[in-house]
C-alpha cells in the first residue's frame, strides 16, 4: 500500500469520525430546543421513567455536562430508557427491530445487485433493440418513484386487490412483497448504471482485442467486460445502502413490519424523544460508516483513480 | 457555360487557372447568402428540447397540474376544510362523511329532488365529510409550492456559496469545501426529519403566524437552506473552476478582456446549463421530501392536505376506500416523473458535453 493511499484512508476515516460526531451533537442540542428537554418532553413521563433519567444524565446539571453524560453513554452503547414504552431500554428496541431490518435490507439489496447487473449486462449487449427499450423505460419510471408510491401501489395489487401475499408483514410471506418493493428503486439504479459503464467499456480496445483473438463472446462479456463494467456499480453499494434504511422507515409502516423503521416512526409519532435520537444517531453512524468502507474499496479496487 | 470560359491547361504546370479569378455570377453570389437566421446557444437547446417527444409531454403535464392547482380551488363550490356535513346551529349530518365518487349528501339529495343543481364531489367526500378532490388539488399546490421555492433557496444559497469558493480558490476554497465535505456526509433525511420533529413542536408552542403558515412547511425550508444547497455548491464551484483554467478563458485574457468580460461571455454561459438542469433536478427531490416527510406523519397541520399526508392518511382505509390512495400516489408520480424526465432532456438539450 502506496502513502498515497493510506493518507487518502486516513482522511475518509477522519471526516467519518467527525461526521458521526457532528450528528450526535447536532441531534442532542436540536432535541433540546424541544419544550420540556427531549428527557422529559412535554408530557409527563412515568415516575420510574423520570428517576431513572434524573440519575442518568442530572437533568438538573447544566446543558455541556449532560451532553457530556450522553456522550459518555453513547460510546458504550447506552442511550438511556424509552419515554413511552415502559420499562424498556432504547438499546433493546433498537436492536430488535434492527433484526429484522436488516434480513429485509440485506436480501433487498442483494436481489437489487444481482437483478440490476444482469438487467443492465443485457441491456448493454442488445444495445437499441426492443428488450434494451423496454428495461430502460422502466427502470427510468422506477428511478423517478418515490419508495411510498412504489410500496402503496404494490399493496393494493398484491395484498388487496389479488390477496396473494398477507398485508402484513409479521409473518415470512408478508416480508416478500415489502422487500420486493424496497429493492426496485436501487435495482433500477443499477440497472442504469451497469448498462452505461457496460457500453463504455465494450467499446475500448481490449475488448475488440479479445473479440480478433477469437474469444467467445459469452467469455469476453463475462471475463473481460463486467469486472471493469462492475466499478461504477460498487460506488453506489453505500449510498444504496443508506436508500434502503431510510426507504425501510415508509416501507415498514406501509406492510406493518415491525422493523427499526416502523418503530422509529412510531417513536415520532408518539414523542418518544430518547428513542428518536438514539434511533437517529445509530441510523445516521451506520449509513457514515457503510459510505466509508464502500469508498475505501472502490479506491483499493480501481487502481487508476488518483487520490486527489 | 463556366466550362467554356476556362483556358485548357497542361496538366502539371504551375500556372494559376484564371478562371478561379474571375467575377461571380449571380448564381454564386445566392449560395453565399445567409438564408437562416443564426442560431444561439439557447435556441438551439430549446430546438432539442422540443423535439424530444418525452419531455413535451411531460412539459404538458406539468403545465396541466399546475393550472388546475392554481386555478380551480378560484371557483371550486366547496373548500378543502370545509366538513360538508357540520351546519352550525344543526345537527352533524353523518351522511356527508365517506362518500364515494358523485355521490351526495342527505340534504343534497333534497335539493337535487326538487330540481336544484349541486355540484357533485367528484371523488367523493373523506371521513370527516370535506370534498377530496379539493383536497387533492390543495395538497397539489402545496406540493408544488414546496418544490418551487425550495428549489430557488437551493439555487441562491448554493450559486453564493459555490461561485464564492471557486473564485476565491487556494485557502478559502480549501475551508469552505471542508464544510461542505462535512454537511454532504451528514444522512440527509434523518437530520431532516430530526428537525422537522424539533421544529413543529417549537414553532407549534411559539404559535402566531409561523403556526398557521404551516411549521412543517418552514421547517422543510429551512431544512433545505441548511442541507441541500451543497450539492449545488459543489457543482457550480467545480464548473467555475474547471471553466476558468479553459484555453477560451486564457485566449481571451491574453487579447485584453475585461474580467467583467470574462465572466459574462465566458464564465457564466459555460454555467448556465448545469445551473437550469440541477435547478430542475432539484424541484422533483424537493416535492419528493415535503410527500416523504407528510407521509411519515410530520406533515403540514391538519386541515391542510399535502398529497403525502393525503395518501398516508388513505392507508388505514385502504381495503374499502383504495382509491383515495390510489389518487394521490398517482398525482404524485406524474409530478415527479415529468419533472425528472423534463430535468433529464434539459440535460441532453443544453449540456454541451453530452453532444456526440
Amino acid at each position: 500500500m502506496d502513502s498515497k493511499l493510506a493518507y487518502y484512508i486516513l482522511k475518509r476515516v477522519l471526516l467519518a469520525i467527525v461526521t458521526v460526531f457532528l450528528v450526535i451533537t447536532i441531534t442532542f442540542f436540536v432535541m433540546n430546543a424541544v419544550p420540556g428537554g427531549p428527557f422529559l418532553g412535554e408530557k409527563a413521563v412515568t415516575e420510574a421513567v423520570m428517576k431513572a433519567l434524573e440519575a442518568k444524565y442530572g437533568l438538573d446539571k447544566p446543558l455541556g455536562e449532560q451532553y457530556l453524560t450522553y456522550l459518555k453513554g453513547i460510546i458504550t452503547f447506552d442511550f438511556g430508557p424509552s419515554l413511552k414504552l415502559r420499562g424498556k431500554e432504547v438499546i433493546d428496541i433498537i436492536s430488535v427491530g434492527f433484526k429484522t431490518s436488516a434480513k429485509i435490507g440485506g436480501i433487498a439489496a442483494v436481489l437489487a445487485v444481482i437483478l440490476g447487473v444482469t438487467l443492465g449486462s443485457i441491456a448493454a449487449i442488445k444495445r437499441n433493440k426492443f428488450t434494451d427499450k423496454t428495461i430502460m423505460v422502466l427502470s427510468t419510471a422506477f428511478v423517478a418513484t418515490p419508495s411510498f408510491i412504489i410500496a402503496s401501489f404494490f399493496l393494493i395489487i398484491f395484498c388487496v386487490n389479488y390477496q396473494i401475499f398477507p398485508a402484513r408483514g409479521d409473518t415470512t410471506a408478508g416480508l416478500i412483497v415489502p422487500i420486493i418493493a424496497l429493492s426496485l428503486y436501487p435495482m433500477s439504479y443499477i440497472t442504469r448504471l451497469t448498462r452505461s459503464s457496460m457500453l463504455e467499456v465494450l467499446g475500448q480496445d481490449y475488448i475488440r482485442t479479445a473479440r480478433a483473438k477469437g474469444v467467445k463472446s459469452s467469455k469476453v462479456i463475462f471475463k473481460h467486460a463486467l469486472k471493469n463494467a462492475l466499478i461504477p456499480v460498487l460506488t453506489y453499494i453505500g449510498p444504496m445502502l443508506a436508500y434502503i434504511l431510510t426507504g425501510s422507515l415508509v416501507v415498514e409502516r406501509i406492510f406493518s413490519v415491525p422493523g427499526l423503521g416502523r418503530s422509529f416512526v412510531n417513536s415520532i409519532t408518539n414523542r418518544d424523544y430518547t428513542l428518536i435520537m438514539g434511533t437517529t444517531i445509530f441510523l445516521a453512524s451506520l449509513i457514515v460508516i457503510l459510505n466509508l468502507v464502500t469508498d475505501i474499496l472502490y479506491k483499493l479496487v480501481d487502481p487508476r483513480i488518483d487520490f486527489s | 457555360m463556366q466550362k467554356d470560359r476556362r483556358i485548357k491547361r497542361k496538366p502539371f504546370s504551375f500556372h494559376l487557372n484564371t478562371a478561379d479569378f474571375l467575377l461571380a455570377t449571380e448564381e454564386e453570389k445566392a449560395q453565399q447568402e445567409i438564408m437562416r437566421e443564426s442560431t444561439s446557444f439557447f435556441k438551439d437547446g430549446m430546438k432539442r428540447l422540443l423535439g424530444n417527444k418525452i419531455a413535451v409531454i411531460c412539459i404538458v403535464i406539468v403545465t396541466i397540474i399546475t393550472l388546475i392547482a392554481i386555478f380551480v380551488p378560484m371557483f371550486y363550490p366547496y373548500d378543502y376544510s370545509e366538513q360538508l356535513g357540520v351546519i352550525p346551529g344543526k345537527q352533524v349530518d353523518p351522511s356527508y362523511n365517506n362518500l364515494r365518487m358523485f355521490e351526495y349528501g342527505k340534504t343534497e339529495l333534497e335539493k337535487k329532488a326538487n330540481g336544484e343543481k349541486v355540484f357533485p364531489h367528484i371523488f367523493g367526500t373523506d371521513n370527516m365529510g370535506r370534498d377530496y378532490f379539493i383536497r387533492v388539488v390543495y395538497g397539489t399546490r402545496i406540493s408544488l409550492m414546496v418544490g418551487l421555492f425550495a428549489s430557488i433557496l437551493v439555487l441562491i444559497i448554493g450559486l453564493l456559496y459555490g461561485s464564492i469558493s471557486g473564485y476565491a480558490g487556494g485557502k478559502v476554497d480549501l475551508i469552505m469545501m471542508r464544510i461542505v465535505d462535512v454537511i454532504y456526509s451528514l444522512p440527509d433525511m434523518l437530520i431532516i426529519i430530526l428537525l422537522s420533529v424539533v421544529l413543529n413542536t417549537t414553532l407549534t408552542s411559539l404559535g402566531g403566524f409561523l403556526a398557521r403558515l404551516g411549521t412543517n412547511m418552514i421547517s422543510i425550508f429551512i431544512v433545505f437552506g441548511l442541507l441541500y444547497w451543497v450539492s449545488m455548491a459543489r457543482l457550480i464551484r467545480g464548473q467555475i473552476l474547471s471553466v476558468k483554467k479553459q484555453e477560451f478563458v486564457l485566449a481571451a485574457k491574453s487579447i485584453g478582456a475585461s474580467s467583467s468580460r470574462i465572466i459574462k461571455k465566458h464564465l457564466l454561459p459555460n454555467c448556465i446549463s448545469v445551473i437550469i438542469i440541477s435547478t430542475a433536478l432539484q424541484i422533483p427531490s424537493a416535492i419528493f421530501t415535503e410527500s416523504f416527510l407528510s407521509f411519515l406523519g410530520l406533515g403540514v397541520s391538519d386541515p391542510m392536505p399535502s398529497l403525502g399526508s393525503l395518501a398516508s392518511n388513505a392507508l388505514s382505509g385502504i381495503y374499502s376506500y383504495t382509491y383515495r390512495l390510489v389518487i394521490p400516489a398517482v398525482t404524485i408520480l406524474l409530478i415527479v416523473l415529468s419533472f425528472n424526465l423534463i430535468g433529464d432532456a434539459l440535460r441532453d438539450a443544453f449540456d454541451p458535453k453530452l453532444r456526440n
